[in-house]
Order: structure tokens, then C-alpha cells, then sequence
């Protein structure tokens, strides 16, 4: 029997450890979907540089999407710093070691990335910019009508899409402190999910704002234009389809990602098995598998399986319950991981 | 923010890149928490500490006018220039919010807290008009005093002049007194404050619910610490698996109320065995023969019985201390009231010393030197022609040699051998250090006067009719501390920082009562400098060298046989009496008896009470940096026990004793380390008074829980073992 | 150039908490919190235990994930005694350092910055000992240079046994426990 007792009680740290709250789940989930949606900004605008589909809605405004959702995520993570005015420091050095670092100066190149997809599309969106200001519409051609330049966007748009899908899972994997994110799924486990969150939100929209034709005013056309990221054309029929296909791809990696991401745990140190523990049982398992597992990914992968073979209507449901899922995972882990640390070895006796 | 430009970004990553991979990039600034160019001044200040009787010199650091620290001063004997945590925690005293902060008078009924904030001239008036009155009506002897502290010095001067002479400390019934009577008896003499425990250099120590280590005596748990670094053996006996058990070699984890059983068998051991000191027994002792017949019975397989250890463990032991006597020491304990017979219990310790012939020896007890130091001129006090209230004559209490706390509250309630009217109280939480509080209560009912000079809203200051709020000692001066020990020595107090509000020290308050009193001419001078100043000059010493150095050493003596010491010991017979002729002749088992102690009924569990070393007793819990170690006691309950009731770790519960007085909630403790009969409670929590804001209702109170208790027909001595709890639900 | 470490004496270790205390007050540490504490291990069924008491603190490692994952450089590994210390004014209290500390030593002061122990740089710049070595009551707090050979952390770590924290979390740690 070991009885440990220790005099330290210091907040947010004893008696478990609680120094991350709603702030980091947000934000990992939000980033996770810009992440996701700028591969698939990248994809589209890649079949725009061969000539197909160039007013896809997947390249129109998915980048103009994902930068106010990207917004919102930061205002998420400042909210969480506890010295914020000191922010700016990142910004003055550069520290390799820091997966924190590279993803803050990630992010700001993402800005740059996100700004740059969105604005080579705001003449469609916005049609009396591109009247008011043919520059504007110069701009956009410049881009648009140039295969080699799309594809350099594209590409960029899915590197740096997938750096962010990334990097926080390596965040949380390189934390030998906290066992449960100890694993080198975490940030493949964060990509897919956030691709998968990006299918669903896209695939959302796409089904509430689909038909609704772009106002030509300045004032209504601009708030339009944020409010209805998919321009002027309806989506095409194939569109959603292709989204829930890629959905159900996603969702199933997704969950041999979670069995294996529990296997490594339970097969790796005591420590390792006492945090897969916090998912198993305690106040985590209940959020984790039916939250997460079952209502996160495996509903929405039965339903979009029968909405394909035609068995059941095409609903948005599992588009909603896939959101609610993935922002659950990063509820679970962000809060379980926290809970998980290291067990002394000597413990059992 | 606009795109970065190719360039821009590959010079930022260049330059940072090129600067070094793994090292930090930019030289770390200065901490803000540490910020300065220049460091800040600190001045010095050398006083000594009144956070527990032990009273180590210490030297105050004091920065931004506020004490920074509180650091030991390396040439103190008492602590080798290193404090204890309260010592080091003395500054949170100062800053403590609920501290007593101006002289109230009670407006409402006693003890309902409905206070008028007065002057000390009004408060003053008032205790001597009072006075005066009981004087007039009864005589100054109706005017009694209970206190602690050295600070009660000057106060208790001026009382002593106005005729007083009922005057006694919880430190004698409620704590070390039965150790005392028990040595005096045996050896002549008691052990005094501190105790002259040569643990430094011992072969063997026994330690008897002694915790050392909890219990922050600071010299002897360094010598402690000493002790298990040199790896020599130690024993512990205790129901609780005390941080001194967990040093020791051997851990009895006695059956408590039977270690006086346990004791008698030792001793029939070494005598049965022949591993006593014959020489020391035949050159120093007497009435020998007579204490092996009494104790001839008391074998090891006996006292198995009784105490619940292994026979052979109990030889085991006894051959341990035993073979390396004379440097082998049997630890007399201090706060000794456990269950009613502890002067017999202490008597059969120093027995069981006499026996390995430790008196005056390296590693036993040594032989303490002191210091002397002039007097100052004062007036004699009166003398009286009445008895002491609390042991009339000596009759009540025959071999009792102080004045017993307890008996002069019966005094008070019953009013024989005559009333006693007013109370003057002095750093003494008397609610929480007397047993059964009721009748404290039902004391302090017939009182016509309850003065209480406190620093913080004490649950007796709860109950005072006026209260003086006296200035912590980093704040004040007091009388010159003369210590005894391997040496001498003389430490001054004096103010390392103002009060910050209208608290006054002790000898202030004296001189302002004696005037009020009509008697100036006892406290001749103006200020305590004055005082202190002549005392030293007179003894020949340099005073602005004290103040800065704040120790005097006195010459190295010898203390011990070895250095040449002759011992003497002034019982009645010359000699250490093993059979005692004056406790015969008073009634008394001549040679300590053990009797089996009350058992608790079922479904209770025996309460015994210890220390933290982050606190002392009731009066540190709103310490802010003491109370922030330790905010709460809790209840330790054998982890089997535990699971037995459905109790669970870490759960509240309330504690209910044999008469039904139920505690406040406290926290379970679920630990294997301590006996499944037994339950544990730090002392000094629990407090009622809600002026004390945070510590109010925090843990329970193992006072409160003692309503049940014996008294040491030799001495007075109260036990503070003899309650048994169970468990109620929270409510 | 000196690396600083630390080695306790837990044979001699009361747990009494002085060198929380004193580190309050050298540090000014707020009331609430403390860069230090005492950790305490009870193995075994009554009545045949054994008990450890360690005082605790950040471990200054020598491969300090704190560091590593800091964005701004806030914490980073001091060249003076190569101990771990945090600059406050570089701090953003993105509270990752807690999170990658195994040892919980960490904690947001209430000023919004992280904080620790550290090493009491301040007193070890003028040649003195931390104050929680300095005021220990039973000497069982050690502080020196590892890299000496003959310092007295030294000279304790090859004539005693002793044992480190987490040693599996690949930290190493510069704190170490005689037993």
C-alpha cells in the first residue's frame, strides 16, 4: 500500500492538475478545422489550376471561412494566457525547440495564406468591389486564370494546412508529463479529425447557404459575403456527396486512430496505462465514448453510409454530429490530459 | 498584418537559426519579481522569538520598513543559528488580519462578542477600578492569574506587588509538570525548560510519545536528526507511527494508557538480567532492594498483555538501551498529562534512567550551567497570610511545586478555600487548554473580573470583560531571557518594527496598570531600556554590544562526569531513591503501579493528540504564513478501521465523545499509520471564535472533545488522554 | 562554469516545512502558494512501515522540457550555476511549461506570469546558499556545484545511495535524495 500526501496546494495545479479550461479546446478544435479546410482549399484550388471547375465552392470562399473561424480560435487562445500583454514576445525570437513557437509563427504566415485565398476570390463574392475597383478584379484573374500560380497556392494552402492540423498534437505529444498525450498518434489523430471537422462544416454550409444568390450592393454584398461563403453558384449536386464520402474515409481513419492511440497507452508504461485508464473509467469515459466515439464518429459514419446507398435521407445530422464530436475529442483529451501524469514506478507494492 | 515577404521571413529564420539551434536566443532579462539595479537596504535587527517557549535568538531582517525575514543567529545555544518553522514564520504575525488591534470592553453578556473599542486609559481604568473592588470585598488573593510566555514578566510583577499570589501556568498540570514531580521525587530535582536531553552524543535513545520532528523542540530535533544521521539505534514507542517512528530502529506501537507497564518491564529486565548500572545503584542509590521487590512481577510476558507488543521485543529493546548505558538516554518526554498517573509514569522514566546510571553523564542527562546576571532594584512584595487557593497548604496536591492552573478555577467555582473574583489572563488560551471547558465557563460565570492581554481574539478573549491587545514580540521589548543548558546564556528582546496599531507590550501595560493602581513606585522606571540597560551594565557587560549581537554566552562549564562534574542529588535521603519513603509517607505507591486505564466502549476509539511543527498550540492558526502550511488538523483513523466504518479518505466527519459533545467537521485521515483502536488530532484547531476569520470552524477541537479527565492526585497534573470518540455523519 | 544541484538527506528530514516558510519570506511569495513543499511516502500495512519525507521543489534539469517548449525563451536555463529560471517580462502565460512539468513545480503567480523556484539566484550570486538549505533545522539540505568533483553534493552522491524523481521521464533531475 503507498500513502502519498504532499503539502503543496497551489491553484490551478493541486489537487490535479487544471491549468488549460474551455480556451484550449476551442481553439484546438477551431485550428483543427482551419487546418482541415485549407487542404481542402489546397485540393480545390489544384483542380482549378487543371482547368476544372474553376468557381468551385470549395476554393471560393472556404479560405474566407476559415479566417474568421481562425479569428475566433486566436481570441480563444489569448483569452487563455494568464500575462497576455506580453504576447508580443513570441514575436521577437524564435525558439526551435518550441512546437508553441513554430505554430505561432505558422499562424501568422497562415494569416497571410488564408488572406490572400480569400481576397483572389472577393470580386465574386463581393460583386460591387469588382466593379467599384477593377483592380481588384485584376488581382483576382491574375491569380485565378494562371495554373502555375494556383498550384503554388494550393500547395501552400496544404503544407501549411497540415502543419497546423499537426503541430498542436506534436504540442501535446512532446508532453512526457502527461502520459495521455505522450503518443505519436496525437497529431495524426488531429489532422484527420480536423479534416474531418472541415468536411462537415463545408458540407454544413454547403447544404444552409447553398442557393441563395450573392447581393450586388456594397454594404449587403460585403455582409453577404462573409455571412454565405459560396458565392454566387449554388454548389454543384456531386459536391456534398463528395464531401460526406470524404467524410466517411476520414471518419473511419479517424477511429483505427483512436483504437490504436488506446492500444499504444495501454500497452506502453504504468503511467501510460493508468491515463488510458482515465478514458476507460472515471469522469472522462463517459464523455469520451459516448461523446466522442459513438455520437462523434460512429453515428455520423452509419448515417453517412446509408444516406450513400440511399437507405435514409440526406440530412445535416451527421454533419452536426460530427462537429460536436470533434470538439468533444478536444474536450476529452485537453482536460483527461491534464488529469493523466506520471506514476512513480516503486508505487505498487 | 500584411504577407511577409520572401526575404523578410528568410532573414528573421537566418539570423535566429544562425544564432544557435538548441540555446535560448536572447539574454534573459532581470526577473521582474526580483527586479532591482540596486539591491534594496535591509537593516538588522537582533531579538529573540516568543513563538514558542524555546525561545531562540534570532536576527530580523527588515526591508521597506516591513519584516522581511526572520533568520537564526548563529551564536544562540538554544538553536545553532537555525529557527524553526514557526520562528521563521514569526513575520506572518505581524501581518496576521484578525490580530487584536485596540483595547475593547464587553458591552454585552460574556463570551456573545459585543465589544466597545476603548483608550487604554479606559481599559485600565477599568481593570484597577475592579481590582480595587475585589480587593476591598475580598483581598488581593481573590485576584488570580493564568499565563505563558515571558512577557507576563512585568505584568505579573505589579500583581505580585498589588498583593496576588494565586498564580499558575498550563505548563505545569496541563503539560510538563508530572514529569517534573516524577524526577524531583527520584533525583531531587525536576528537568526544567529546556530539558538536558544529551541526545547529541547518546548510543541509544527512547523516545516515549515523544515526536520529535512534529514536535519542533529545536535543539533536540536537530540532535534528533544528528542522532538518526549517525545511525545509532533509536526506539520509539507510540500508538501513532510518528515521523520520529519512521527514524527509528524499533517502532512499538504501544496499546495506549499501558506504557507505564511497559516500563516496569524494562526495568524488571535490566534488574532481572543484571544489565544495570550495579555501580551507580550502589555509589548514588537507595532503597534498591525494596524497588526490585515491587517490580519483581512485572515481566516482559506480563506487560504483553497489557500493551499488546511482542515479549521478545520487549527484551529486545531493553537490551539495546541497556548495553550501551551510561550514553543511553530515555527521552522524559514534556507535555506528560496522559491519563492521570503521569508523575508515577514520569517517576518510573527517571527509575528507569537511574538504572543505566545516565545522571550527569555524556549521551544520558547532563548537568545544566546558567548565567548570572544582576538584578534591578524593586520592592519586596507583600506577604499573606492566606493559603494558596488551588492547593490549600499543600494538602490537596502534596507534591506539586507549582501552582496548579485547574485548581484555582475549582477554587473559582466552588469559592473554598475562598472566593476568587478575577481572573488576569496572559497568552493563555484557557478555553482551549484547560479540560472540559464547562466548567471553565461555569468558572469565568462567578468572575467579577476577566482581564485577557492576548495578540489575537483568543476564544478566552471571547469571553474577557476587557481585553489589551499586546504587541507581538518582533514589535515589543521584555525581560532579559537568562538560559540554562550546556551553557548560559542571556538574549535581549527589543522591537525590530512598530506596532501598527495600538497594541503596547507587556511591561507598558504593567507600568500604566501601577499607576492606575496607586503603586508607581514598583515600576520605577520609564522605560524598559532603562531596566534592561542597568541590568547589563551591572553584570559587567557592554550593552550596545548586546543590542547589536543580541547574545551574551556565559563561561563553558563542565556538564558532565565525564568533564569532572560531582553529582548530588537533594532528595531526602541524599541519594536517588528508588523506593520513595516521602510518597509512602503520604499515601503513595512508593515504587510506580501500574493500573490498567479505563478501555473505550465499543463502537469509541481512544482520542490522543500531538503537534505540527508549524504551529504552537491554539494561537498560530491565523498566522498568514503559518495558517497557509497548515489550515486544518484531521482525524487519523487505521485505514482498516476506516473501511470497516465507511469512513473515506479525505471525507468530513464530526467526532462525538463519551458525554456526547460533538466536534466540529473535520477531515479524515485514512493511514495505516496508526493502531486500529486508536484516533490522532493535531491540538489548537477547531477555534469558535469567529474574530479569528480564518481559522474559524477550521478542523476540530481536541479540547473540546476532553470533558472527561483524571487528575494526578500527586500533583494536580490533568490527562488529556482519557476521552473516546466515534464517528457521527457530517452534518 | 558551475552547474548547481541539490541533495537532500531524507534519513534527516522532518518534513517540518521551515524551508517552505523561509522561502515565503526570501521570495515573497504570495500567501497561497509555495515554490516549495514537503512530499511524504508511507509503504506497507500496519504495523510494518517505512516512511520517506522529501522536501520538493522545481528539480533545475538538465534536460528541462520546461525549456524546450516555452515559446518566447521566458524559460530558459540561466548560464550563471545553469539553473532554470523564468524571466517574468518574457512570460505570456500560455502555461505550457506546467503542463510539460512531471513535477507540478510550476504555477501562474497572481501577477499572470509563471512562476518557480529559483535556486535563489539572487543569494547564490553572492556566494550563498538557497534559503531553504540555509535554514534547515536538521542539515539535511546539501547545495553545490555537481560539475566539482570535490563538492560536498559530490562527495554525498558517491558515499550514499540515493534516488531522483521520475527518473523515467528522461528529465535529469538536479535534485537528489539520500536514503
Amino acid at each position: 500500500m503507498l500513502e502519498l500526501t504532499t503539502t503543496r496546494h497551489n491553484p490551478l495545479i493541486d489537487p490535479s492538475l487544471h491549468v488549460w479550461g474551455w480556451e484550449i479546446p476551442v481553439y484546438l478544435f477551431l485550428g483543427g478545422m482551419v487546418a482541415g479546410m485549407m487542404v481542402f482549399a489546397g485540393m480545390a484550388m489544384l483542380k482549378t489550376s487543371k482547368g476544372e471547375d474553376t468557381r468551385n465552392f470549395f476554393s471560393l470562399q472556404t479560405p474566407l471561412l476559415a479566417f474568421m473561424l481562425l479569428n475566433v480560435g486566436m481570441v480563444a487562445l489569448l483569452l487563455d494566457l494568464s500575462h497576455p500583454l506580453y504576447v508580443w514576445a513570441i514575436y521577437i525570437t524564435f525558439m526551435p525547440l518550441s512546437p508553441m513557437a513554430w505554430g505561432s509563427w505558422v499562424l501568422l504566415i497562415v494569416y497571410a495564406i488564408l488572406l490572400v485565398s480569400a481576397l483572389i476570390r472577393l470580386p465574386e463574392a463581393w460583386p460591387w468591389i469588382g466593379r467599384t475597383l477593377p483592380v481588384t478584379q485584376k488581382a483576382s484573374d491574375w491569380f485565378v486564370c494562371s495554373p502555375a500560380r494556383m498550384r503554388a497556392l494550393a500547395w501552400i494552402n496544404i503544407v501549411f494546412g497540415v502543419a497546423v492540423g499537426v503541430y498542436t498534437g506534436i504540442l501535446l505529444n512532446t508532453m512526457v508529463a502527461r502520459p495521455l498525450w505522450n503518443t505519436s498518434v496525437l497529431p495524426v489523430l488531429f489532422l484527420v479529425s480536423g479534416l474531418s471537422a472541415a468536411a462537415a462544416a463545408l458540407h454544413l454550409a454547403a447544404k444552409v447557404f447553398g442557393k441563395r444568390p450573392a447581393p450586388q450592393g456594397m454594404i449587403s454584398g460585403a455582409l453577404a459575403a462573409l455571412g454565405q461563403p459560396l458565392g454566387p453558384q449554388p454548389p454543384a449536386p456531386h459536391t456534398a456527396e463528395s464531401l460526406q464520402r470524404a467524410d466517411i474515409g476520414l471518419l473511419a481513419v479517424e477511429l483505427v486512430l483512436i483504437f490504436l492511440l488506446l492500444i499504444g497507452l495501454v500497452t506502453s508504461s504504468t503511467s501510460h496505462g493508468a491515463a488510458a485508464g482515465l478514458l476507460f473509467s472515471g469522469k472522462y469515459a463517459v464523455m469520451f465514448w459516448v461523446g466522442v466515439v459513438a455520437v462523434g464518429i460512429v453515428v455520423p459514419l452509419v448515417m453517412q453510409l446509408l444516406e450513400m446507398s440511399h437507405r435514409i435521407r440526406h440530412t445535416i445530422a451527421p454533419a452536426v454530429l460530427v462537429l460536436a464530436g470533434g470538439f468533444a475529442l478536444r474536450w476529452v483529451l485537453v482536460n483527461a490530459g491534464q488529469a493523466s501524469a506520471i506514476v512513480s514506478a516503486a508505487a505498487g507494492r | 498584418m500584411t504577407a511577409l515577404s520572401r526575404r523578410r521571413f528568410l532573414k528573421i529564420s537566418a539570423a535566429t537559426f544562425g544564432a544557435g539551434a538548441a540555446a535560448t536566443q536572447i539574454p534573459p532579462l532581470t526577473h521582474l519579481a526580483h527586479a532591482a539595479a540596486s539591491p534594496r537596504e535591509v537593516k538588522t535587527v537582533a531579538t529573540f522569538c516568543e513563538m514558542c517557549f524555546w525561545r531562540c535568538a534570532g536576527i530580523a531582517s527588515v526591508r521597506d520598513g516591513k519584516v522581511w525575514k526572520f533568520e537564526g543567529n548563529p551564536i544562540d545555544p538554544q538553536s545553532r543559528g537555525r529557527l524553526c518553522p514557526r520562528g521563521s514564520g514569526a513575520p506572518g504575525a505581524i501581518n496576521d488580519p484578525d490580530r487584536l488591534r485596540t483595547p475593547l470592553i464587553r458591552t454585552g453578556e460574556r463570551g456573545k462578542e459585543a465589544w466597545k473599542t476603548a483608550t487604554w486609559d479606559e481599559a485600565l481604568t477599568y481593570v484597577a477600578d475592579r481590582m480595587q473592588k475585589i480587593k476591598g470585598a475580598h483581598g488581593p488573593e481573590s485576584i488570580a492569574m493564568l499565563y505563558h510566555g515571558i512577557g507576563v514578566r512585568f505584568i505579573q510583577h505589579v500583581l505580585k506587588s498589588y498583593g496576588c499570589i494565586n498564580m499558575a501556568g498550563a505548563s505545569f498540570a496541563q503539560c510538563r509538570g508530572p514529569r517534573d514531580v516524577g524526577f524531583n521525587l527520584t533525583y531531587g530535582q525536576g528537568l526544567g525548560s529546556p530539558e538536558p536531553t544529551d541526545i547529541e552524543n547518546t548510543d541509544c535513545l527512547v523516545l516515549i510519545g515523544s515526536h520529535l520532528g512534529e514536535n519542533m523542540h529545536n535543539l533536540q530535533v536537530q540532535e534528533f536528526s544528528n542522532a538518526v544521521a549517525r545511525r545509532i539505534p533509536i526506539i520509539v514507542v507510540d500508538p501513532r507511527y510518528s515521523v520520529a517512528a519512521s527514524k527509528a530502529r524499533y517502532w512499538l506501537p504501544i496499546k495506549p494508557g499501558t506504557d507505564l507497564a511497559l516500563l516496569l518491564a524494562w526495568m524488571n529486565v535490566l534488574v532481572t538480567e543484571g544489565w544495570y548500572d550495579k555501580t551507580f545503584v550502589a555509589q548514588h542509590g537507595t532503597g534498591f532492594d525494596k524497588f526490585v521487590e515491587e517490580i519483581k512481577s512485572a515481566t516482559p510476558e506480563w506487560a504483553a498483555k497489557e500493551t499488546g507488543l511482542d515479549p521478545a521485543l520487549i527484551r529486545t529493546t531493553a537490551r539495546e538501551f541497556a548495553l550501551r548505558r551510561p550514553a543511553s538516554l530515555i527521552h522524559p518526554g514534556r507535555r506528560v498529562n496522559w491519563y492521570g498517573d503521569d508523575a508515577q509514569r514520569s517517576r518510573a522514566i527517571a527509575l528507569l534512567n537511574a538504572l543505566l546510571g545516565n545522571w550527569g553523564r555524556r549521551g544520558g542527562i547532563h548537568i545544566q550551567n546558567g548565567i548570572k546576571v544582576a538584578g534591578y532594584p524593586l520592592p519586596k512584595y507583600p506577604t499573606s497570610d492566606k493559603p494558596f487557593a488551588d492547593n490549600p497548604n499543600g494538602e490537596k496536591y502534596p507534591f506539586a511545586d507549582e501552582q496548579v492552573t485547574t485548581g484555582i478555577r475549582e477554587a473559582t467555582i466552588t469559592g473554598q478555600p475562598y472566593p476568587i473574583k478575577g481572573w488576569f489572563v496572559y497568552s493563555s488560551n484557557i478555553i482551549q487548554a484547560l479540560p472540559n471547558r464547562a466548567e471553565t465557563l461555569k468558572a469565568i460565570d462567578s468572575l467579577d473580573l476577566l482581564v485577557v492581554v492576548d495578540t489575537v481574539p483568543s476564544e478566552i478573549a471571547g469571553y474577557a470583560d476587557v481585553v489589551l491587545p499586546e504587541s507581538v514580540f518582533l514589535e515589543r521589548h521584555d525581560e532579559l531571557q537568562i538560559g540554562w543548558g550546556r551553557r548560559g546564556w542571556v538574549s535581549l528582546r527589543q522591537p525590530v518594527v512598530a506596532p501598527p496599531h495600538e497594541q503596547k507590550p507587556g511591561w507598558w501595560i504593567a507600568k500604566q496598570l501601577a499607576n492606575k493602581l496607586g503603586m508607581p513606585e514598583v515600576m520605577p522606571f520609564n522605560d524598559i531600556e532603562e531596566y534592561l540597560k542597568a541590568r547589563i551594565e551591572k553584570s559587567g557587560w557592554d550593552w550596545a554590544k548586546l543590542k547589536s549581537e543580541g547574545v551574551i554566552l556565559g563561561d563553558r562549564k563542565p556538564t558532565t562526569v565525564e568533564e569532572g562534574v560531582q553529582i548530588a542529588f537533594e532528595t531526602p535521603s541524599g541519594k536517588v531513591e528508588f523506593w520513595s519513603q516521602q510518597l509512602k509517607d503520604k499515601g503513595f505507591d512508593p515504587v510506580p503501579k501500574y493500573t490498567k486505564h479505563e478501555e473505550a466502549p465499543a463502537g469509541y476509539f481512544r482520542l490522543i493528540t500531538g503537534r505540527a511543527p508549524v504551529h504552537t498550540f491554539s494561537r498560530t492558526q491565523t498566522n498568514t504564513l503559518l495558517g497557509d502550511l497548515m489550515r486544518d488538523n484531521e482525524v487519523w483513523v487505521n485505514t482498516a478501521t476506516a473501511a470497516q466504518i465507511g469512513l473515506k479518505n479525505g471525507a468530513y466527519v464530526q467526532l462525538k465523545n463519551q458525554d456526547g459533545i460533538v466536534s466540529n467537521k473535520v477531515r479524515v485521515k485514512a493511514t495505516q499509520r496508526i493502531r486500529p483502536d486508536t484516533v490522532y488530532m493535531v491540538y489548537g484547531f477547531g477555534h469558535t471564535n469567529p474574530a479569528l476569520k480564518s481559522a474559524y470552524m477550521r478542523g476540530a477541537s481536541v479540547a473540546g472533545l476532553t470533558t472527561k479527565y483524571k487528575t494526578d492526585p500527586l500533583m494536580g497534573g490533568t490527562s488529556i488522554h482519557s476521552n473516546f470518540v466515534t464517528f457521527t455523519a457530517e452534518a | 562554469m558551475a552547474r548547481f544541484g541539490m541533495v537532500i538527506d531524507t534519513a534527516r528530514c522532518v518534513g517540518c516545512m521551515d524551508c517552505v516558510v523561509a522561502c515565503q519570506t526570501e521570495n515573497d511569495v504570495p500567501t497561497g502558494f509555495c515554490r516549495d513543499w514537503i512530499t511524504t511516502e508511507v509503504r506497507g500495512t500496519f504495523p510494518s512501515l517505512t516512511m520517506e519525507i522529501r522536501t520538493e521543489r522545481c528539480n533545475h534539469c538538465d534536460n528541462p522540457p520546461c525549456v524546450q517548449c516555452c515559446p518566447t525563451g521566458a524559460s530558459h536555463v540561466e548560464p550563471f550555476g545553469r539553473t532554470v529560471q523564468v524571466t517574468a517580462n518574457r512570460c505570456i502565460g500560455c502555461k505550457a511549461c506546467i503542463a510539460s512539468c512531471p513535477y507540478d513545480a510550476r504555477f501562474v503567480h497572481p501577477k499572470g506570469y509563471v512562476d518557480k523556484c529559483t535556486f535563489c539566484l539572487h543569494r547564490t550570486k553572492d556566494g550563498k546558499d538557497p534559503a531553504c538549505v540555509t535554514v534547515c533545522p536538521t542539515h539535511c539540505m546539501y547545495f553545490g556545484d555537481l560539475d566539482d568533483p570535490k563538492s560536498t553534493v559530490n562527495q554525498l552522491l558517491t558515499s550514499r545511495k540515493w534516488h531522483t524523481l521520475l527518473p523515467e521521464a528522461g528529465t535529469r533531475p538536479r535534485v537528489f535524495y539520500l536514503t
